[in-house]
């Protein structure tokens, strides 16, 4: 089906792709069918009938080719002779629509005095009540009153846990399926279902754990009706009552657009954030959030929260206002001077990076900062990072889309969800990784490496592209060390690579011709079981940049960064070795102690946080900041989009924003900052740096109408589904390979690879790890992944480890202590570790590294 | 050639044992076709023959086939024996007495389209008759008439035997599919139809026993010799399923449009009259409960599929349920918008929605508290749901309701209570009138 046809639909001409849903064709014209079953994301499925119209055909004389008319002048129109489904029905050339005849209008007072019969009509305690398609399309389609008993109505059970996070309704469920639909079809995880028939028919979960699926509260925003609930929000407000302020989803380097619900609250003695809705980006995150983002947010207004600054006296942290506390930070930092130094998390806003870089380079002449966790291959994706423009919604065949070391669901749960539609859409995926991961089911080729040689993978792959000449001739001008890189490779001929990395040598050649022969290229690169980074991070940026696959939109690196702003993290801070030991040590948004991670030893140690943190309790000063949901700001995302969150709810106790807290600083240091707000800053960021120009608040707010239109404030049909973005797309900062005369240099690094023997410890990031945050969302705790060592039984035998003991697992001179956990599904020779343990907005986030592995028998450390 | 084609066990005693098939010109057509017919030769004698299905629809068989796109494999050829409309009792006559004419018609089937695979999906209840089909098939495996070469030809075909699990809508193509792909069994919105899209997405043809129990005769004797039976547009012999309230109830064989309602029910060879001399017939369900009711005045209608549509019903599959002069219309209205409400899928609102308030309803109305207005009520509830369902199941079970109200409505009115003598005035709020009791 190529090209457009001509259709009318209540007498207006439309013109459409050949293949549009009638109802959709309407749409386009502002012409409203009334659907429940229908969600423009999903296949259609006919069922709920709400959509019944007119269509017929115009009469085609077959002598003339004309439309035969009638002696008015009129085409002869050949209606159907039943009312047709304005879902299931696809335009053809010639096909008029009717959807506002009366005989319609009977079909649609019919269908929802119908659905009506079975309704609980319990609008006023119902949580959809307000934002509700079957309230709204009642109002302006149905009948005034039904003629059926009230006393007829079924009463069905109106509590049913689908799992720990969503509860359905039977009694307020109208069967349209689109929750099953949504699982089956977006989320690939078909664990719901339609068990019994009739009016017994009833929504049931068949996965142990029930509704097992990271996606599973998207079902209660595309539910028309009140009947999946989420036990988070449940019967706490009502949809009038909350102010939706427009944010960015802090957990994950996605960057989803997302609204947070906030309403005064007296349980927590000011405002609280009732719910997180996904907010539409049809290029970031289209209309859904992962269970994450959803149901972690309690951190924000959590009990526990830091609410005062703290000192240290007498060995006890003890609560001091804010004029003493800036005081005996900045004489100490002042002391210091050049000597200071800083570590800093990467959840930080981009406004607060930038002044805390100032605050030590310009206040102290330090350049002692350093990012947490330390990240490598910043400078390959500033240079080779996808394409502005890039857009997973626009891959189709011809596009490839490569996932390596890392796992596309667990680590970037919504890069999964648009992967998989790309590949839907007849998108190529190829997955290399050490262990099985989900993506896999749609990978036309999965590469099973042993962990360690990722790098020597791609050399292999470069071998290929080199060996049969596929190079890109065009690119050929701009690429720089070409003839140092073939000669180089000359030491790693296939086999051995075949051997050493345990990937058939026929599956490389295919792999690489496969990337070469790919109209579009993204290569998403994660960190797991990475052993040398820079290697592996410059063969994947070789192998894009020698097959023409970067510079433009859907081509480049795609990064699975750990955090929400690792990419601001890395453009404003970097990643760069401390001194061991330093006079004054200024901690901010990070937790290198309980993340297990080396920290320089200070002679004095601030500390700023949400929580007190592990490294926080070490501290000689604490201070509260404020967090995302507190203020202003900006993130970054891996595709280097930025985007602008804004303030929902006030300061929780006497927290700061971390920005205010450095202007504070700066200005007892002598510095004349005169920032009023993070707006402010990002001004000057935009006037400054190039890579930022023109991204102030204004150009970050731009907006344009998205297709589909959902949530708008007219349609009423898919009412709660999403939020309309109306604060703003972001800009995406262009990589370096962009700018139409930047040299496209290529990388050699000899790739470091692990012994054979070796037992290699694998940082592995799971979405639900425990950790700081996730732990203050009661509701998830049955979910969490608890912290521990797996292994294959084989190399648990091998250390002499038996289930459930405590392994002591010594990694690049750290020692850390966890159970070890038996896991047949795990490689051998590998032991995944979590990649972050404890941890606030810090987050651990173990290193790629030569892990040393010992492990023995241990007792618990604290 | 005897009285029978399709019933012919009834003359040939132990016609479900190959040898006795085989004697009796078994698989001669199968041979036929195998190795001196092509694909398309097959698919056009029986378009020919004007053969149109016997399942309900009436549509033409060989058409059908034609739909069927040469060059997408894997097909399949998918045989409907989940005999399950009330009243309906021929197929199971058919497999259980003359088990190979059916292999056969479905092998023939299954070449003229050129698919790989035969699936039987028989309803849940047919157990023993299932298993009686399986020891046919695998005899006529054992004698290399099915499986890899048959014959000794290129052509390879696979026959398989499924249950059902009970359910009426597993009747409906579609959801037949569905339920033999392992899945619920709902209907598919059609298009596509099975044709193109059928069993696991792929091309696959959906016949029922019956129609292709005439497929060996018409590819033995020839299309035209199949046409000297029954009507220009209704060729061939049917099988009449005749039940209710007769003498003689049970499956007649005769052509299509040759007899008439009343030859069938008082015919000497066939029904043998009501039960009871001074009984009279009240109406017939043409086609169990799907079709609308015929009041006596159409008994001499002819039996073929265009002479019961005209008189303002449908043949259908042939299952004639007589309702005599002591049959309770409203009763039987209610028990059959019961069985729909039962059966009903679930799957689309007007269906789910409407048989259950239909349903409701009836229950009042036969339990003496019915309302003025109830029968103008069921009579709406089914027109909205008429015409709005996504398969024919919904409008079926409107067909007992509007079609007994049309013809019986008095007896409609004779269920609402009355009240017994004129109101008498009486203070406000001292008496309480619930209305029928």
């Amino acid at each position: 089906m190529t090209g457009t046809v001509r259709v009318i639909i209540n007498d207006r001409p439309i013109e459409v792709p050949a293949g549009t849903l009638v109802v959709d064709a309407a749409k386009r014209l502002g012409v409203d069918i009334p659907v429940f079953c229908y969600h423009p994301k999903l296949e259609p499925a006919g069922m709920c009938r709400m959509c019944l119209v007119e269509i017929g055909m115009i009469k085609m004389d077959p002598q003339t080719r004309q439309p035969m008319r009638d002696e008015e002048g009129r085409p002869v129109i050949q209606w159907m002779p039943r009312l047709q489904t304005a879902c299931t029905t696809r335009v053809a050339e010639g096909m008029v629509v009717r959807t506002n005849t009366l005989q319609v209008q009977e079909a649609q007072r019919a269908i929802l005095e119908f659905l009506l019969t079975s309704h609980p009509l319990d609008c006023p305690i119902c949580d959809k009540g307000g934002e509700c398609p079957l309230q709204n399309l009642t109002m302006r389609y149905g009948p005034g009153e039904s003629r059926f008993d009230y006393a007829d109505k079924m009463h069905q059970e109106k509590r049913v846990p689908l799992g720990d996070l969503i509860l359905l309704d039977r009694e307020r469920c109208i069967l349209c399926g689109r929750c099953i639909r949504f699982q089956e079809e977006i989320a690939d995880d078909p664990v719901l279902g339609f068990s019994d028939r009739g009016r017994g028919m009833e929504i049931i979960t068949f996965s142990d754990p029930p509704f097992a699926s990271y996606f599973s509260g998207n079902t209660t925003d595309i539910c028309p009706v009140g009947a999946l609930t989420t036990t988070d929000f449940r019967f706490r407000a009502r949809p009038w009552e909350m102010t939706p302020i427009p944010s960015i989803c802090p957990h994950c380097p996605v960057g989803c657009n997302i609204t947070l619900d906030v309403r005064p609250s007296a349980r927590k003695g000011g405002w609280d954030i009732l719910r997180v809705m996904p907010r539409q980006h049809e290029a970031v995150n289209e209309i859904w959030i992962c269970d994450k983002g959803r149901f972690v947010h309690h951190f924000a207004t959590a009990e526990d929260r830091l609410r005062q600054p703290l000192i240290r006296r007498n060995g006890e942290l003890t609560p001091v206002s804010w004029e003493d506390v800036l005081e005996v930070v900045a004489e100490a930092l002042s002391r210091a001077g050049p000597q200071a130094a800083g570590l800093v998390g990467d959840r930080l806003p981009n406004e607060d990076l930038y002044l805390f870089r100032r605050l030590f380079g310009e206040a102290l002449g330090s350049s002692w900062i350093s990012m947490d966790p330390p990240i490598f291959g910043g400078e390959w994706v500033a240079r080779y990072g996808v394409g502005t423009g890039t857009d997973f919604g626009q891959m189709r065949p011809g596009s490839l889309i490569v996932v390596m070391a890392g796992d596309l669901e667990e680590e970037a749960p919504v890069w999964f969800l648009r992967v998989r539609g790309a590949v839907r859409r007849g998108a190529r995926l190829i997955v290399a990784g050490g262990k099985p991961q989900k993506a896999e089911r749609y990978a036309d080729l999965i590469l099973r490496y042993r962990f360690g040689t990722e790098a020597l993978v791609l050399v292999g792959a470069l071998q290929v592209l080199l060996d049969e000449n596929r190079v890109a001739p065009e690119v050929l001008p701009r690429l720089d060390g070409l003839e140092a890189l073939r000669k180089a490779l000359e030491g790693y001929p296939l086999d051995f690579i075949g051997q050493r990395t345990g990937v058939p040598v026929e599956q490389i050649r295919a792999f690489a011709r496969a990337i070469a022969e790919a109209g579009e290229v993204v290569l998403i690169f994660g960190r797991e079981g990475v052993v040398d980074g820079e290697a592996f991070v410059g063969m994947a940026a070789n192998v894009l940049a020698l097959t023409g696959h970067v510079g433009r939109p859907n081509n480049g690196l795609l990064p699975l960064w750990p955090h929400a702003n690792t990419q601001g993290a890395l453009d404003f801070i970097g990643a760069r070795p401390l001194p061991e030991e330093v006079p004054v040590l200024y901690v901010v948004g990070a937790d290198p102690v309980g993340d297990g991670r080396p920290m320089p030893r200070a002679g004095f140690l601030i500390v700023q946080d949400l929580f007190l943190t592990e490294t926080a309790r070490m501290a000689d000063v604490v201070l509260p900041a404020q967090s995302w949901a507190e203020r202003d700001g900006t993130f970054t995302s891996a595709e280097r989009r930025v985007q602008r969150f804004y303030k929902a709810i006030p300061a929780v106790g006497e927290a700061r924003g971390d920005w205010e807290i450095f202007i504070a600083i700066a200005l007892r240091l002598g510095q004349r900052w005169r920032y009023l707000s993070p707006e402010a800053v990002m001004d000057e960021i935009a006037r400054t740096d190039p890579r930022y120009a023109g991204m102030d608040y204004g150009a970050l707010a731009w907006t344009q109408p998205q297709w589909p239109p959902v949530g708008t404030s007219r349609d009423l049909y898919f009412g709660g589904t999403a939020r309309p973005n109306t604060a703003g797309l972001g800009r995406v900062r262009p990589s370096e390979a962009e700018t139409p005369e930047a040299r496209w240099p290529l990388a050699w690094k000899a790739p470091e690879i692990p012994s054979e023997e070796s037992i290699l410890a694998i940082p592995t990031r799971r979405l639900y790890q425990e950790g700081t945050l996730i732990a203050r969302t009661p509701h998830l705790r049955g979910r969490t992944v608890p912290w521990a060592a797996r292994m294959h039984p084989e190399t648990a035998r091998r250390l002499g480890l038996e289930a459930g003991q405590m392994a002591v697992v010594r990694v690049n001179g750290q020692t850390l202590r966890l159970p070890a956990l038996v896991d047949p599904s795990v490689p051998s020779q590998v032991i995944l570790l979590p990649a972050s343990l404890t941890a606030r907005a810090g987050v651990v986030e173990a290193l790629p590294v030569k892990f040393r592995v010992e492990v023995g028998n241990g007792a618990l450390p604290r | 050639m005897g009285r029978y084609i399709l019933l012919r066990h009834r003359e040939i005693p132990e016609l479900h044992r190959l040898d006795v098939y085989l004697r009796h010109g078994g698989y001669e057509a199968w041979r036929k076709a195998l190795t001196s017919m092509t694909p398309d030769q097959v698919i056009e004698e029986v378009k020919a023959s004007g053969l149109r299905g016997r399942g309900g629809a009436g549509f033409p068989t060989g058409v059908k086939w034609s739909f069927v796109p040469k060059n997408v494999f894997p097909k399949y050829v998918v045989v409907n024996a989940d005999e399950s409309e009330p009243g309906t009792f021929k197929d199971r006559e058919i497999m259980e007495g003359n088990p190979h004419q059916l292999i056969e018609g479905a092998l023939l089937a299954a070449y003229a389209i050129q698919a790989e695979r035969v699936y039987v999906y028989i309803r849940g209840e047919y157990r023993s008759v299932a298993r009686r089909l399986e020891a046919a098939i695998a005899e006529a495996y054992a004698a290399g008439l099915i499986g890899r070469n048959v014959l000794g030809t290129n052509y390879s075909v696979e026959m398989f035997v499924h249950l059902g699990a009970g359910a009426y809508i597993c009747g409906e193509e579609t959801a037949l599919l569905e339920s033999l792909e392992g899945k619920i069994g709902h209907p598919r919105v059609r298009p596509p139809f099975p044709a193109t899209f059928g069993l696991y997405g792929q091309p696959t043809v959906v016949n029922n026993v019956e129609t292709l129990a005439n497929v060996p005769p018409i590819i033995l004797n020839g299309a035209s010799w199949y046409r000297t039976m029954g009507t220009e547009k209704s060729p061939g012999p049917k099988i009449f399923c005749l039940s209710g309230r007769v003498r003689r109830p049970g499956n007649y064989e005769a052509e299509l449009g040759k007899i008439t309602f009343r030859d069938l029910i008082f015919g000497e060879e066939y029904g043998q009259g009501l039960l009871g001399e001074e009984r009279t017939v009240k109406a017939i369900l043409p086609a169990g409960a799907s079709a609308p009711m015929l009041p006596a005045s159409a008994l001499d209608t002819p039996l073929d599929y265009e002479s019961v549509q005209a008189a303002g019903s449908m043949l259908g599959s042939a299952s004639i349920i007589v309702l005599d002069d002591t049959v309770d219309i409203v009763w039987a209205a209610y028990k059959m918008v019961r069985f729909f409400q039962h059966e009903s899928c679930g799957k689309c609102t007007p269906c789910r929605e409407g048989t259950y308030w239909l349903r409701r309803v009836y229950e009042r109305l036969v339990a003496g508290r019915g309302r003025p207005k109830d029968p103008e009520l069921l009579e709406s509830i089914a027109r909205q749901m008429a015409g709005k369902t996504l398969c024919p199941l919904g409008d079926f079970a409107t067909s007992p309701v509007l079609s007994s109200l049309k013809h019986f409505r008095k007896e409609y009115e004779a269920y609402i209570p009355q009240p017994l003598e004129a109101p008498v005035a009486a203070p406000a709020g001292t008496v309480e009138t619930v209305p029928g009791r």
